[in-house]
């Protein structure tokens, strides 16, 4: 078949049927054509590449592997002229930098503690596993709580409540107590519940016309505040451990995780207040936003550390890892709400008008419609904020929290295990562990943008 | 320009006849609006009657948006009354949602949500505002879509779709919730050409059966072949508005006319 363009008409007579794209650069020899010597210049930086790769990656090896120590029960072991690392040092502080200075006959709480969160949180990654309702209601709500429990042993002194602190239960109910439980403080805590209660019955009756959802709500919170308490309240017979006592890998955990669960939250609700139509709420999420992103962590934990109990009537004393621990919160969700709102920003408009002409309410249409879409795209930014508040966890160590590196850092001072490359072995180990959570968290948030991304899908 | 175009040739088609009653569906009285200083819509007053089709087309910035934007409140008037299906629409948030139950709406770039599957799309508002069921409102949502004729398409996402199936999607979504009275924002002047007559042949049908539908459009085909009246718009204000034959064969005001000799050739 031919055809002629000469004269400026064309009639197609028969369609092209599809051919298989042509075979080149096939094979291990063409890709390395293609990718690593396809230009002068990249074969150099290939060659710098490799020989970079040379003189870092063998020694690193020789070091940590082929020289290293791996048996011994003292600083004797590890001397000598050609010794790489030490790894019976780690071995001999691997306690300490897990638990701190958890008593050791109570480690076995920690271990429970790491057990239950581990069982809890895998079956939450993974995205095509049932029952996500019930697992986050476990991990979120429940497994805090038990936590709780586990680690400080519970029985919290709960003593005065609201009228407790005007000496006006005692006189009543004295000193009476079941199970730890003090019973004045209940009564107390139920008198307080029922005012409360009033009181928004009352307001609600006046601002709304009926009293009855706010008083419910109000009620629910107290249930809700009441059930907590008493959880915590109950004497179960756990040791108790001051959060003092607390350190290592159990810190640099508790620490990260709250910091995650809680910031997250706290973001969203900061970012959705910024974009709100209400002046005054906006007013307060950027004077919010902007404060705590204003000052540096390190600051922030000092003030909270040494400067508060300034401010704080005597005897109001919160505990020092709390304190460290909303620091970190409200640092992070600053961050989070900011990150969050460059998400809300991209949504466009129609979105919204497409939710809204249907009759969704604004929680509805956040909720289902903005959030959704608005998470997935900043997920990258969202897990660079937590990789960076978990590497952050280390600034406690300036508030005397002995986190993971803080344990590490004291266990150098043992002369027990002075030897020239202590050092480099214990930094090589805190390298390695941290890298591993830090890593663990980027590649599942690849993964999960992968699975979410069903918007650019075609 | 694409939206010029009349895909659907005006004069082989038999017009729709169904005949509105005297209800009345939609009341403009004394409607103003402006955009800070700028002054978009002007003293607009209009009845629509209960199953009556109206089509509004005009230059760009006309206000023709807007005007039926205002009718579920994604636009707030600041003079006048809207009464929708008997309620007036004024910021109390309970009667705008629960006019937007009652109006549906189809919007220039479907604004479908891509999180979700079509039939996740179709079955949210039934579920979340009429509280309905899944199952039902799933069962809803598959025979809205078998009606704009693409229910295999269920499980996808509408980003896999093309603008045709995804503004007939957008169609079925709001029929989905029922609604008394459909609004059309230039339904098709996303679309290619080629898509623009599947969408219109669900609109036509959607107009046999008597819905009560406000469209902003430039398909004049179309509003030969269905409108009651059509309404002409420039400047924020209603310059004419009559029954279509009339309105194409024998436009009086001026500006229509030079309207109509530009777009119809």
């Amino acid at each position: 078949m031919s055809l002629t363009f000469d004269d400026g008409t064309f009639i197609r007579t028969e369609m092209q049927t599809p051919l298989p794209p042509p075979r080149r650069n096939v094979g291990a020899i063409g890709w390395m054509r293609e990718n690593l010597f396809s230009s002068i210049t990249n074969s150099v930086l290939t060659l710098l590449g490799l020989a970079l790769v040379v003189w870092i990656v063998p020694p690193l090896i020789r070091f940590l592997l082929v020289d290293a120590v791996w048996t011994g029960s003292n600083r004797e072991a590890c001397l000598g002229p050609e010794v790489g690392a030490c790894w019976p040092f780690i071995k001999a502080k691997f306690a300490q930098l897990i638990y701190g200075f958890y008593p050791a006959g109570e480690r076995w709480r920690v271990d429970l503690v790491f057990f239950l969160g581990v069982v809890l949180l895998v079956p939450l990654l993974v995205l095509s596993w049932p029952h996500k309702r019930l697992n986050s209601f476990l991990f979120f709500v429940a497994y805090p709580i038990l936590a709780f429990i586990l680690l400080t042993g519970g029985n919290i002194d709960a003593s005065n409540f609201l009228f407790g602190h005007f000496g006006l239960i005692r006189a009543v109910a004295g000193d009476a107590g079941v199970a730890g439980v003090r019973l004045g403080f209940w009564l107390d805590f139920l008198l307080t519940a029922a005012l409360c209660v009033a009181v928004a019955y009352a307001i609600g009756r006046l601002a709304a016309g009926s009293g009855r959802g706010a008083a419910r709500m109000t009620a629910y919170a107290f249930a809700g505040l009441g059930l907590l308490t008493l959880l915590w309240d109950i004497d179960f017979g756990l040791e108790r451990v001051e959060t003092r006592q607390w350190g290592g890998l159990l810190v640099t955990l508790v620490i990260a995780v709250t910091g995650i669960v809680t910031s997250m939250p706290l973001g969203i609700a900061l970012a959705l207040g910024r974009r709100s139509q209400m002046p005054i709420v906006r007013l307060l999420c950027v004077i919010f936003i902007e404060f705590w992103r204003g000052v540096p962590l390190i600051t922030v934990l000092f003030f909270a550390t040494y400067m508060l109990p300034l401010f704080l009537p005597v005897g109001v004393n919160p505990d020092g890892l709390l304190r460290a621990l909303v620091g970190v919160a409200l640092f992070t969700a600053a961050y989070i709400a900011e990150v969050v709102r460059g998400g809300l920003q991209a949504i466009p408009k129609g979105q919204y008008e497409g939710a809204m002409a249907m009759g969704l309410t604004w929680s509805q249409m956040m909720r289902l419609i903005i959030l959704p879409q608005a998470l997935t795209l900043v997920i990258p930014s969202i897990v660079n904020s937590f990789i960076s508040l978990f590497k952050d966890t280390t600034l406690v160590l300036i508030v005397s929290i002995f986190d993971f590196l803080g344990q590490l850092r004291a266990a150098f001072t043992d002369p027990n295990w002075a030897t020239p490359v202590t050092l480099y072995t214990g930094f090589a180990f805190a390298g390695i562990v941290y890298f591993i959570f830090c890593f663990g968290m980027s590649r599942y948030s690849l993964f999960v943008e992968r699975r979410l991304n069903t918007s650019h899908r075609h | 320009m694409t939206e010029a175009h009349s895909i659907v040739p005006s004069d082989d088609l038999p017009a729709v006849h169904t005949p509105p009653s005297r209800e009345t569906a939609v009341e403009l009285i004394g409607v103003h609006k402006w955009y800070g200083e700028f002054h978009v819509l002007k003293d607009i007053n209009l009845k629509v009657h209960r199953g009556e089709r109206i089509v509004i087309c005009g230059p760009s910035g006309s206000g023709k948006s807007t005007m039926i934007r205002c009718i579920n409140r994604l636009e707030e008037h600041q003079q006048g009354t809207i009464v929708v299906d008997g309620v007036e629409l004024t910021s109390d948030l309970k009667r705008i949602d629960e006019i937007r139950r009652e109006v549906g709406m189809c919007f220039q770039h479907f604004n479908l949500f891509p999180h979700l599957t079509i039939l996740e799309n179709l079955t949210l508002a039934p579920i979340w505002v009429r509280k309905m069921p899944k199952k039902d409102a799933e069962e809803l949502a598959m025979h809205f879509l078998k009606k704009v004729k693409i229910p295999e398409q269920a499980g996808k996402y509408p980003g896999q779709l093309s603008g045709g199936q995804q503004q007939r999607v957008a169609i079925a979504r709001a029929l989905c919730m029922k609604p008394k009275i459909m609004l059309f924002d230039e339904p098709t002047s996303a679309l290619d050409p080629e898509m623009v007559k599947e969408v219109l042949e669900t609109m036509v049908s959607l107009a046999e059966e008597g819905m009560t539908m406000l469209c902003v459009t430039h398909e004049m085909g179309f509003a030969r072949q269905v409108a009651n009246r059509v309404i002409f718009m420039d400047a924020g204000q209603i310059i004419e508005m009559n029954e279509p034959n009339a309105f194409f064969s024998n436009p009086q005001h001026e500006r229509t006319k030079l309207f109509l000799s530009q777009i119809l050739h």
